[in-house]
């Protein structure tokens, strides 16, 4: 960030805030804002061969302040990494202070436009969703111009282009790739009003996206300009919703689609396969009040878009490809996260909702809730071709027909119930297939990715014990069975809040029966105070080695042992 | 940098002479696909609530069920208004409508699939809690859910409503 930046960015809020209010009682406008501190200190651990950076500590942080004044906005964000936690972020480094995110917006009923950076979502995000996840480590803002406007009636139209984050070096660093794109929604039954009558909700949408990126290589003639594109509808008719987009990308030679296919050695890997890249997703929904159903189906082939050829797995996503599976939060169901496979996938699930209303059979006087779902994620048919000295195609990848290859599958169940005035029960069980060659999600004590395929059964007991008022207690017991990976584990959570300020919590998760038939014990201790929309905590412990998951992808995070802080406000 | 941390700290500190907090315009899409606009959220001069939340969170979940169980009460005595904003992306999304009929929930629900109104009402994680008065300020806000806060919560709700 250059002095004449800043000054910039000060002039900028000076002038939106002050010219008017000289003479006048006007409206000032009004502030908002949110940050998150998280510290980190590491202690040796060679037991769970726990990692400790050189300077023992890490810091990392950022403020947003957002700034609304009638039409008008504005925003900046500071963030810090000095350093940033070990593994973090996902991708390329972010290191130092500065500013990563400022822009300046107006808004308007049918014209709205942004400079700087900002975030999008196009339909489902299959050929574009720019989106961050501080948590995670990532941040795919992209850094230009937007454009959306209203020319009529349920017509929404977007355009954009920009470049894209992709790190941070005391300052927002963008990567070499440029992003175009516009977008079109529309909403029929709006449209349409009372001109013509159509039953149900009808919407539809299309989007075109181009990335470009100059050719460095002299050896091979790389697609500059490489174009993606969906189309998309949803529709409900009373309790039914459907829902699907189909995708592609053009040929897409990157780093990452040299892995659909072992290529041999006297063939560049770094090239990449010169494949178009396809997707489509579909779901139904059924649903009224007390009973839901779900089923979705899914598949892809070649559909990573980065706006970098080299980039790696975590930086630089254009699009999102969201995995299958339900994300379950229930720490030991944590050791197995699937992540999408963009190379390819085909995967189907299907899903339950019930609730037994009080006074019925299984109801009893307070009623019974109960889901399920079940996820099966495989390998696509893959045709190999041999062209990888002319055309480099490599393979060709059929939709919807599966391979040989179980990627991941799930079967889950989970009932709830109010036992009582004081007391709330559920108890959740899931079997897992877990192909960690091919997702490389497990990871043993030396923080290397486990091999082969996991096959795994799960308990849980969960129960939620109101002591008075503002006092409860609230545990679960875990079990996980598996005779690959590590072996059996069993978790105890117990968490003991008072309300509306503290919470105290002690998690266990013990390894046992493992292959070198050793013990280990992960403890972590943590304490926390809330006031209003401030919260801070302090936890003390074991952490094993794992992947921290968010929506779409997940971080690798070594084994460690120390103190964490972390405090949030908003404001 | 010195004159851009200047010029933000003049800004902080004059704060107190500026706008209350009051819930931005930002598009977000109800269950059938329709684009609504947060500006419009209102409920005719009664107290709301904004609620974030997800289905992946599950204290988010036990904060709307236990609600749930009284809000026939509290909407009968105050005229308090939920409205519950899903910040499921693509990934889970299509399981919104399905699990919020399942578990037999009476909010009203929108969704904010790329997090635009999330970050413009400054929440760093789920759940977290505003409450709104009838002439649209936020009034008091909450991160995280502990069982009993929804006590708390109903409390500054009939102080607003003065029952």
């Amino acid at each position: 960030m250059t002095r004449f930046q800043n000054i910039a960015i000060a002039a900028f809020i000076w002038l939106i805030v002050t010219p008017h209010n000289l003479f006048a009682q006007e409206d000032l406008g009004q502030f908002s804002g949110n940050f998150q501190i998280d510290g980190q200190l590491y202690r040796p651990d060679t037991a769970i061969n726990a990692v400790v950076p050189p300077e023992k500590m890490a810091l990392s942080g950022f403020g947003n302040l957002l700034y609304t004044r009638g039409k008008l906005s504005g925003g900046i964000r500071f963030e810090t990494y000095i350093p940033a936690p070990v593994a973090y972020p996902a991708g390329a480094k972010w290191t130092g202070t500065g500013i990563g995110y400022r822009f300046a917006r107006y808004s308007e009923e049918s014209f709205d436009i942004t400079v700087g950076n900002f975030y999008e979502q196009f339909g489902s995000g299959m050929v574009l969703r720019t989106w961050e996840d501080r948590g995670l480590g990532v941040d795919y803002s992209l850094d230009g111009v937007r454009v959306i406007t209203k020319p009529y009636r349920g017509i929404s139209i977007t355009a954009l282009y920009g470049k894209q984050r992709f790190n941070f070096n005391n300052g927002l660093v963008n990567g070499g790739g440029i992003v175009r794109g516009v977008n079109a929604d529309i909403d029929i039954s709006e449209m349409l009003d009372s001109l013509m009558f159509i039953p149900g909700q009808l919407m539809i949408g299309g989007s075109f996206v181009s990335k470009y990126e100059r050719n460095t290589s002299s050896q091979f003639d790389y697609p500059e300009n490489v174009g993606a594109g969906s189309l998309r509808m949803k529709y409900s008719l009373r309790n039914f919703q459907l829902a699907g987009e189909y995708a592609f990308t053009g040929e897409n030679p990157s780093r990452l689609n040299s892995q659909i296919i072992p290529i041999p050695p006297d063939q560049d890997p770094g090239v990449g396969l010169w494949l178009p890249g396809n997707g489509i997703n579909l779901n139904a929904t059924y649903s009224q009040k007390g009973f839901g159903i779900s089923l979705t189906a899914s598949t892809l082939a070649n559909m990573s878009f980065q706006s970098e050829r080299n980039a790696g797995p975590f930086d630089s996503w254009i699009n999102y490809l969201p995995p299958t599976s339900i994300l379950q939060t229930y720490l030991l169901a944590q050791l197995y996260p699937y992540a999408t496979q963009p190379n390819g996938e085909v995967s189907y699930r299907g899903e339950l909702y019930y609730h037994f209303k009080k006074e019925s059979l299984l109801g009893g006087a307070t009623g019974l809730k109960f889901d399920m779902s079940f996820t099966q994620i495989k390998q696509p048919r893959i045709t190999m071709l041999d062209d990888l000295g002319t055309t480099r195609n490599g393979a060709e990848i059929s939709l919807f027909r599966s391979g040989e290859l179980t990627y991941y599958a799930d079967f889950n169940a989970k009932l709830s119930k109010t036992i009582s005035k004081k007391f709330k029960a559920s108890l959740f069980y899931m079997n897992l297939v877990y192909n960690n060659d091919v997702i490389q999600g497990a990871y043993d004590f030396n923080n290397e990715a486990a091999k082969g395929t996991v096959y795994a059964d799960m308990i849980v007991f969960e129960g939620n014990l109101k002591v008075n008022r503002t006092n409860n207690l609230r545990f679960e017991i875990q079990a996980l069975f598996t005779d690959q990976h590590l072996q059996d584990w069993l978790s105890v959570v117990a968490e003991y809040t008072v309300s509306p300020h503290w919470f105290f919590s002690a998690i266990n998760q013990y390894n046992y029966g493992n292959a070198d038939g050793d013990f280990f014990n992960f403890p972590v201790g943590s304490l926390g105070y809330i006031k209003d929309s401030s919260r801070i905590s302090l936890s003390y412990g074991r952490q094993r080695a794992g992947v921290f998951c968010v929506g779409g992808i997940c971080r690798v995070v070594p084994a460690a042992n120390g103190l964490t802080i972390n405090i949030t406000s908003s404001f | 940098m010195k004159s851009l941390a200047l010029c933000l700290l003049l800004l902080i500190v004059s704060t107190a002479s500026f706008a209350q907090k009051t819930i931005p315009a930002i598009p977000v899409k109800d269950l059938q696909g329709h684009t609504f606009n947060t500006g419009e959220l209102n409920n005719d001069g009664k107290p709301m609530i904004i609620n974030f939340w997800a289905t992946w969170c599950a204290p988010c979940k036990r904060e709307l069920n236990t609600i749930a169980e009284v809000y026939d009460e509290w909407q009968k005595e105050t005229g308090v208004k939920l409205i519950a904003i899903s910040i499921d992306d693509a990934r889970s999304q299509s399981r919104v409508l399905p699990f919020i009929n399942g578990s037999s929930w009476e909010y009203e629900i929108y969704i904010d699939a790329n997090q635009d109104f999330k970050r413009a009402m400054g929440v760093n994680n789920v759940p977290h809690t505003f409450l709104v008065d009838g002439n649209g300020y936020v009034v008091w806000q909450h991160n995280n859910y502990s069982p009993g806060d929804e006590e708390e919560l109903y409390d500054k709700i009939r102080a607003l409503t003065g029952k």
